[in-house]
């Protein structure tokens, strides 16, 4: 049974807690971060190249990482800000209430800091997590190969073996920024004999090492997020290898939930304002203020339903999560339902812009923003896993269908 | 607040599902509908509800009752939904003593909800008039007559109706259909003179009425709450109502979901276990999320129930709309996937099916509660 004194004890503490949060967000957080970035230059990434696009959006990330709050739940001694889950919690309420921006994105945060804090050793937490939290260094996954898309297990890049070092040979895609990334966290092939989940080494390695080569890829959006990477006899040392050699897949598995509760998000972020009032500028609305095509708002209405739906589970999963209940494989789920409830909110939003959603060029448009982010959009039930993949694990490994 | 149980809420789920999976698996409503039950329910299994504390589980203590919140309410009826038990809990014990608990004065307070704690009173909120849940829509006519009010009209789908011991009408003392103002709430003796009751028979087997108010005389002590400003009284009581609805569906489509799940790892055709094949892990996949997500809005609601009535609206909108698409989709597969199985009488799932209609249209279905949300954003 728990202490109602105790909990009540927590209970004041955390209300403190969110009292000083408020106020420190609330003297810290400069005005124009509290709106969601319109995009993707909008967005501090870190790194060694990075830039910061306004003075305000410099400010917001210097005095969020000196809190440690780049990464609010990370231990303090990597740079994090050592907060409870249920303090984190709050932190995210209380910025989510004023609509504050993440300071800083980073596939370090979302992907490659929680597997190193699950399976790295000390020198590589040491090593890696303080410069990820300070936005030091940049992060790209290698993960998806040309022929190991949903099969991933299957991927073919050779670590051969060579003394104190591996030597890295073949080619990924869809890496996300590579062009832009510092290191890369990559899944290599280091048993070739092995059965194919057996023979797979979870590395990492700085992307100006000799050999490593990057080519941007025209998406149907017009941007070029991913890239095709090439690895042409890279030298890495063995100590980069993250866990024990040939057991990368499990590290592999472990990101990929952090990926797909990452991505799952998408659908419950909204980009700013709330659909209804977007279709209610551009296709007006009646005497009584309802917007002027009712099957839109029908199809709106049904969205903030579903939207406001997953927002309790994904907070559900959080909880369940820090009371050990959690299933781990219901980022899938989440992935499978928040991509596809996101894709349902561009198409929405194609829908209520009308004809002036369908200019691609020009500044009227912001260069043909939201048709671009439309098309992006598609790839979230793609990446990741796709959708079909998604519900594969669940009735494998949540509900125990036979020959999954 | 976490989104999960507590210790405590655990154990009361746990005695709530011992008692109702011992006493009233789906084979209880079954043999009430097919001996056709006066009563509809069990008497005994009633009086079981009140020595555990449930028939008062909302009451205050000082009226004789657990004084637990609405996610414990939402708790017991999950588990009547698993198992499809008729009981007076939503009616009396969820809809009817929350009415009386927030909008009575003392001496109904203490006549009427240390009754309903003891398991001796059965009492229902009478309220549609018309064939879908429009609550301002009220036109019942209650009109002044010396001392008190006469009321006159008809109300349907009166859970409980044939067997309740205490009405509480809405009905309409000034305005017209439609208006917010003008809604008054009236405790009704269902032996008063005037009123008409006529048990209806439901899709479901569970227990409804149809009844007639001709010049139904009351007093004045027999208004609950505010003369024409009944809607905000009525609005948290319904709010209650469809959180409570809203749980049932959800229990009702996880005990599909996981009879259906276990038909399609037992069921073989064309020499392989039909939950090998693609077609269907998906379906079973997408309907496991779809009830995970609508669990975890309900129980969202429940909690915003607790913490401030007045502010819970749109989340219960939310809760009650997506119970309903999810309720309707569990069952939909539930009956699909048992193939020809799930048409016959004999097997259970077509129970669930009927329920879930009748779950859908109390206190509004998910068309209702979609506009309503709609609404509340301003478009």
């Amino acid at each position: 049974m728990t202490d109602p004194k105790t909990s009540e004890a927590e209970n004041d503490d955390l209300e403190t807690f969110r009292g000083e949060t408020r106020a420190w967000l609330e003297a810290n957080c400069p005005p124009e971060m509290r709106k969601p970035a319109t995009s993707d230059t909008d967005v501090f990434w870190g790194g060694r190249n990075a830039k910061f696009s306004s003075e305000p959006q410099r400010i917001w990330f210097e005095r969020m990482r000196d809190k440690g709050w780049t990464v609010p739940d990370w231990p303090k001694e990597y740079g994090g800000g050592g907060l409870s889950a249920a303090e984190h919690k709050v932190l995210r309420s209380e910025m989510a209430r004023m609509g504050a921006r993440p300071p800083l994105s980073s596939f370090g945060i979302w992907m490659l800091g929680p597997a190193l804090l699950k399976y790295g050793n000390e020198a590589q937490k040491k090593e890696h997590l303080p410069k990820i939290a300070a936005g030091l260094i940049r992060w790209c996954q290698g993960y998806s190969e040309p022929n190991a898309g949903s099969d991933l297990a299957s991927l073919q890049t050779r670590a051969e073996s060579d003394g104190e070092d591996f030597v890295i040979t073949g080619s990924k895609i869809w890496t996300s920024y590579a062009n832009y990334a510092d290191w890369i966290f990559c899944l290599v092939r280091t048993d070739s004999a092995a059965k194919k989940h057996d023979g797979i080494s979870f590395i990492l390695f700085d992307m100006t090492s000799k050999g490593v080569t990057t080519k941007p890829i025209l998406l149907i959006s017009g941007y070029s997020p991913f890239c095709e990477t090439f690895f042409d006899g890279v030298r890495v040392p063995k100590s980069h290898v993250v866990g024990t050699v040939n057991r990368g897949w499990d590290v592999a598995k472990y990101l990929l939930q952090h990926e797909r509760a990452m991505i799952s998000g998408m659908g419950e972020r909204g980009v700013g304002r709330p659909l209804g009032q977007i279709a209610a500028d551009s296709v007006g609305t009646d005497p009584q203020g309802k917007l002027d095509d009712s099957m839109l708002r029908g199809r709106i209405a049904s969205f903030d339903v579903d939207e406001a739906a997953l927002a309790a589970c994904a907070e559900r999963a959080v909880d369940l999560a820090k009371a050990g209940q959690a299933h781990p494989a219901f980022s899938s789920a989440m992935k499978y339902y928040g991509t596809e409830l996101n894709k349902r909110r561009y198409e929405i939003l194609m829908s209520a812009g009308g004809v002036d959603a369908l200019e691609w060029e020009s500044e009227r448009s912001r260069q043909g923003a939201r048709p671009r982010a439309w098309l992006r959009t598609k790839a979230n039930s793609i990446e990741g896993g796709t959708t079909e993949v998604m519900l594969g694990i669940v009735a494998k490994r949540i509900l125990d269908l036979p020959g999954a | 607040m976490a989104l999960v149980l507590t210790e405590e809420q655990s154990m009361l789920r746990d005695s709530a599902r011992g008692l109702i999976s011992d006493k009233a698996p789906v084979s209880h409503l079954r043999s009430l509908r097919d001996s056709k039950d006066p009563t509809g329910f069990s008497k005994e299994l009633w009086h079981s509800f009140a020595e555990m504390g449930f028939a008062g589980l909302l009451v205050p203590e000082e009226f004789g009752g657990s004084g637990l919140g609405f996610m414990e309410a939402g708790i017991v009826m999950e588990e009547i939904g698993r198992t499809l038990m008729p009981s007076p809990f939503l009616a009396t014990s969820v809809v009817a003593a929350s009415a009386l608990n927030r909008g009575g004065n003392v001496a109904q307070k203490s006549e009427y909800l240390p009754k309903i704690s003891n398991g001796s009173l059965l009492a229902t909120l009478a309220i549609d008039e018309g064939v879908k849940h429009r609550p301002l829509q009220t036109n019942l006519q209650a009109v002044r007559a010396g001392n008190g009010f006469k009321l006159s009209g008809a109300k349907a789908l009166v859970v409980d109706g044939h067997v309740a011991d205490l009405f509480i009408v809405a009905a309409r003392t000034a305005g017209s259909a439609g208006e917010r103002d003008g809604l008054t709430l009236f405790l009704v003796n269902p032996r008063a003179k005037g009123v008409a009751v006529e048990r209806t028979i439901m899709v479901d087997a569970h227990n409804a009425a149809r009844i007639e108010l001709a010049n139904v005389e009351v007093n004045a002590d027999s208004v609950l709450g505010e003369v024409d400003q009944g809607a905000v009284l009525l609005d948290g009581v319904l709010d209650i109502g469809r959180g409570a609805v809203a749980s049932e569906m959800v229990g009702l489509s996880e005990e599909v979901f996981n009879r259906t799940v276990e038909y399609l790892k037992n069921r073989k055709q064309f020499g392989k276990l039909i939950g090998e094949f693609q077609a269907l892990q998906h379906r079973a996949a997408e309907l496991y999320v779809d009830i995970e997500i609508t669990r975890a809005a309900t129980m969202k609601a429940l909690q915003a129930l607790d913490a401030d009535i007045a502010k819970a609206a749109s989340a219960v909108a939310v809760a009650k709309a997506r119970a309903g698409t999810t309720a309707t989709r569990a069952v939909q597969e539930g009956v699909q996937m048992h193939g020809g199985m799930g048409m016959t009488d004999q097997f259970d799932i077509g129970f669930f099916m009927k329920r879930a209609r009748v779950c859908e249209e109390l206190f509004g279905d998910a068309n209702y509660h979609t506009e309503q949300l709609a609404k509340a954003r301003g478009y």
